[in-house]
């Protein structure tokens, strides 16, 4: 019965044997915060299915099994592994995360503008952990916040992009966060820092993926920083091993005048969630919420976000869409706060869903949480199979039924993908997407 | 006419004890304060039950001191209120005899002006406000009347009491399986200790011919805050009902939380329609009816279809969430509201549109008001199950805000396993817009005139909904409800 009721008992037991390799771990803040994380962790418990955020999502297949700490031997699995996500001849500064630490042989930081950073977490620990300190233990309000302790107890590294007041970064900053461990479960839990001070610019586009069919868990947490007039475009790509867990949680603090555009597409893993919480501290942010999940199989794929106006005169765009097949099961949860103060907010959200087969399945929750009345907001979703007029449209032009159906639903995706505004991502996105498809040409897991 | 005799019954009772405290002079004949299972048996008993209904009702209580109780009310809807003292509560008193006013100079000014607002001539007034009149005596044998007609039909309308009594097999066969006696926390309690309510059957192949309502039922009176309807349309019938009415209610139990259970056979057609306006509080929010409802229909038959229309205006919480089992093939559920939350109301109201049969469809309309520091929440499920192929659900959300202390909320679920479903989902929140307002105070009416036609206009979907005579009161209800909230 207390083994049921505590899956999480295991990681404290971890956390003892660890703490002392973690790095920082002559910083007695850091002590602190680590022991006072794995502490919140315990109390609260992994998510259930009774916290009304987590609803869709159970972790049951999660916490059944106890992810070890993982390993650093090097298995010379990364480089191939790695292949598939390289943006190709485009510039970019990339910084490589094999099993949750960075490595540097296979990273590569071009030459900088003057007041911008790109170091890894656990450098950044050693070198100038003072800079750090301010952006780490703050009040976390995130559904996820159990699992944000997790990660802050356990977090050995991540990517740390710092931009100095009106820096402006040109080529894309690529993390790339691979998993290639063999043997057991193992768990990795980076955290990334993007600090953008005001009038700075940057594009950071974050990639997860496994090699081999062993079961991992990524637990990862991105804290993004956008000053006055800072402008951010955030892109991710999910595509993790088949049996792997991916857990991620994105904060966003967003200042007066400054915007922040997000664009994930979601295909990898077993269990997955990628949870994004933005809020409007300032007034006339423009935040832009967009993205793609493609589910098949057995897959279990949430999205959750969180769009809070606390200030006036704020924008917020968000369009996800969703294309499930086989046995998988999509979640939306998109809500909408807009606070008392936060008049002449203009707000929209739209959930569309495509379901290819018999046994797929979407729940979808978009909501809308509003105190202020000098508002327009405004929310969609909704669901349903292929439209059969275009589709005949389609067959009267001489095109295969499965050729049909795979047009219709690359344009239901590429519509999204065209959004993406840094060219190097776009057509990486684009590749992976054309990878996802042809299965569903195939009549695979189409009826 | 329907809506304004359907007040005397509460009306009456308020007036007076309202102002003055709960004065209980005369005779009354009361189970003891609080619940347990010999005030149930008392309960049962004083109501001369057979011996399958105070089982039945044993059951639900032993679920709700058991399952329910230790986990306290409800938590997940947006409201708040003081914990409820349940065992602090009289859940049975016999009717009584009140004094009545003797004239309307007694009655409270304020409810005098609402009547004139909407239009209730004198007469009526005093009918409304419970003095002391003859016209009482009318409704009665209007009803009489009526309810030979319906007899002649093969129509059974008539309290729930009187229907455990006289149709014990229809009672036995139908009660507590749309909502069953463990189905939630207040639905649980009104299994338990439910008072009154209306029974309806339609026989197969009959056309009700007129509105029903509680207005033609003798013994409406004093159905009690523990309300139990249950309505059952056989094979190709229809029916339509009404339940409230738009003057003010007041009452003197705060708790409500009624059920009500429709069942539609196959190509059987009930539509529901409900005013509700029970005390809302005052302009500080002190007071006010909690009304926590559990309403629920099955569409058992093919091509069978129930319809929900609520003005939902009063009351200081609203808890209500009127479903659809859309079980049968081809079978049609609609939900149309407007929910009103002005001062400190605060309403949680939906729907469940839930498809199990084929070619199901659901139409969902909310339209939302918040004024004051009111706070409205539209909670809604849309699940379609595996085997309803070709389901088909519209919704449609909107809300609107007056004033900057309130809130409006859209809490949608949508849950698709079928992939020839079509759902759709739309909802906003929007305030009356200042060109609006100009235009309308340009051309002469007054701003609160101009907001009343405004929001009329926003609502006009749903209000046209409404039997027509419930319409147009309903129309002049919405303007009363949010006076106070402009300027």
């Amino acid at each position: 019965m207390t083994t049921e009721q505590t899956p999480g008992a295991p990681y404290l037991a971890q956390f003892a044997q660890v703490k002392a390799k973690l790095p920082g771990r002559r910083l007695s803040w850091l002590k602190d915060l680590r022991q006072g994380a794995i502490e919140r962790f315990v109390s609260l418990g992994f998510p259930t299915l009774k916290i009304e955020e987590w609803k869709y999502t159970s972790l049951s297949p999660l916490t059944k099994t106890v992810f070890g700490p993982a390993s650093q031997e090097a298995n010379g699995r990364a480089e191939e592994g790695l292949r598939r996500f390289l943006l190709g001849e485009q510039p970019c500064h990339r910084l490589v995360f094999v099993n949750g630490r960075h490595r540097p042989d296979l990273s590569h930081v071009g030459s900088l503008p003057a007041g911008v950073t790109i170091t890894s977490l656990a450098a950044m620990l050693e070198a100038e952990p003072e800079l750090l300190e301010p952006h780490f233990g703050g009040e976390d309000q995130s559904d996820g916040q159990a699992l944000v302790a997790l990660n802050t107890a356990f977090m050995a590294d991540g990517a740390v992009v710092k931009l100095a007041q009106g820096a402006a970064l040109e080529a894309p900053v690529h993390l790339i966060f691979l998993a290639t461990t063999q043997g057991g479960p193992a768990a990795h839990h980076p955290r990334n820092l993007i600090l953008a001070e005001p009038g700075s610019s940057a594009a950071i586009f974050e990639s997860y993926g496994g090699v081999g069919t062993e079961s991992y868990w990524t637990n990862v947490v991105t804290q993004v920083k956008a000053g006055r007039n800072a402008a951010i475009r955030h892109y991710k790509l999910q595509c993790e091993g088949a049996e792997a867990f991916h857990i991620a949680i994105t904060q966003a603090d967003l200042e007066s005048g400054s915007s922040y555009t997000s664009f994930v597409m979601s295909m990898g893993g077993r269990l997955s969630r990628n949870e994004i919480a933005a809020r409007l501290n300032g007034t006339g942010v423009d935040c832009r919420l967009n993205g793609v999940y493609l589910a098949r199989d057995r897959q279990h794929m949430d999205t959750s976000t969180r769009i809070e106006h606390a200030k006036p005169g704020g924008l917020s765009r968000e369009v996800y869409k969703g294309v499930i097949d086989g046995e998988a099961h999509a979640v939306f949860h998109g809500k909408i706060v807009v606070c008392p103060d936060a008049q002449k907010t203009d707000a929209h959200q739209l959930n569309e869903n495509l379901l290819l087969s018999e046994r797929a399945r979407i729940d979808t929750k978009p909501e809308l949480e509003i105190h202020a009345d000098d508002v327009k907001c405004s929310h969609g979703a909704n669901a349903g199979e292929l439209d059969s007029e275009a589709l005949f449209y389609l067959r009267t032009r001489g095109l295969e039924e499965e050729r049909a159906r795979s047009l219709l639903i690359e344009a239901f995706v590429a519509e999204m993908i065209d959004g993406v505004e840094t060219e190097a991502v776009r057509s990486n996105l684009r590749k992976f997407v054309s990878s996802w498809l042809p299965t569903v040409a195939n009549g695979k897991g189409a009826a | 006419m329907a809506a304004t005799a359907e007040t005397v019954k509460t009306v009456k009772s308020v007036t007076d004890e309202y102002k003055h405290g709960f004065v209980t002079d005369i005779e009354v004949e009361r189970a003891p304060r609080g619940l347990n299972e010999d005030v149930i048996r008392f309960i049962s008993e004083k109501k001369n039950e057979p011996a399958w209904m105070l089982e039945w009702r044993l059951k639900a209580y032993r679920t709700w001191v058991e399952r329910f109780l230790p986990a306290s009310d409800p938590t997940w809807a947006r409201v708040t209120y003081p914990q409820i003292d349940y065992q602090n509560a009289y859940y049975y008193a016999a009717p009584k005899t009140k004094e009545r006013p003797k004239s309307l100079d007694e009655i409270d000014p304020a409810l005098l002006r609402t009547y004139e607002k909407l239009g209730i001539p004198l007469k009526e007034q005093e009918m409304l406000a419970g003095v002391a009149v003859d016209a009482i005596f009318d409704s009665i044998s209007v009803a009489t009347t009526y309810k030979e007609k319906l007899a002649e039909m093969g129509i059974i309308f008539c309290s729930f009491s009187e229907a455990v009594q006289e149709h014990p097999e229809l009672v036995r066969e139908y009660l507590g399986t749309v909502v069953p006696y463990a189905d939630n926390f207040f639905a649980t309690l009104n299994s338990a200790a439910f008072s009154d309510g209306s029974f309806v059957y339609i026989p197969p192949g009959v056309r009700c011919p007129m509105e029903l309502s509680t207005y033609f039922r003798i013994n409406a009176e004093n159905t009690g805050q523990f309300e139990r309807t249950l309505i059952i349309a056989d094979k190709g019938s229809y029916v339509s009902y009404l339940e409230g009415c738009t003057a003010p209610m007041r009452d003197e139990n705060q708790l409500h939380a009624a059920v009500v259970e429709l069942i539609t056979l196959d190509d059987a057609e009930i539509k529901y329609s409900t005013i509700q306006n029970w005390y809302p509080g005052d302009e500080n929010g002190k007071g006010g009816i909690y009304n926590f409802v559990t309403k629920r229909g099955a569409c058992r038959g093919k091509y069978s279809k129930i319809s929900w229309t609520q003005v939902e205006t009063g009351a200081a919480i609203t808890w209500k969430y009127p479903s659809c089992i859309l079980q049968g093939d081809n079978s049609v559920g609609e939900f149309s509201s407007v929910a009103i939350t002005n001062n400190y109301q605060q309403a949680d109201t939906g729907t469940k549109m839930i498809h199990i049969g084929k070619n199901t469809r659901s139409t969902i309309i909310s339209k939302g008001i918040a004024a004051g520091h009111g706070q409205n929440t539209y909670r809604g499920l849309v699940r379609v199950l595996p085997k309803a192929t070709n389901a088909r659900n519209y919704t449609q959300c909107d809300s609107l805000l007056l004033g900057d202390k309130c809130g409006a909320h859209t809490v949608p679920y949508i849950e698709v396993r079928n992939r020839t479903a079509k759902v759709e989902h739309e909802a906003t929140t929007s305030k009356i817009s200042d060109d609006q307002l100009f235009y309308c105070k340009q051309r002469g009416l007054s701003a609160e005139d101009a907001v009343t036609m405004i929001v009329n206009g926003f609502c006009k979907q749903v209000l046209q909904e409404l039997p027509m005579e419930f319409a147009v009161e309903a129309q002049k209800l919405v303007g009363i409800s949010l006076e106070g909230s402009v300027g």
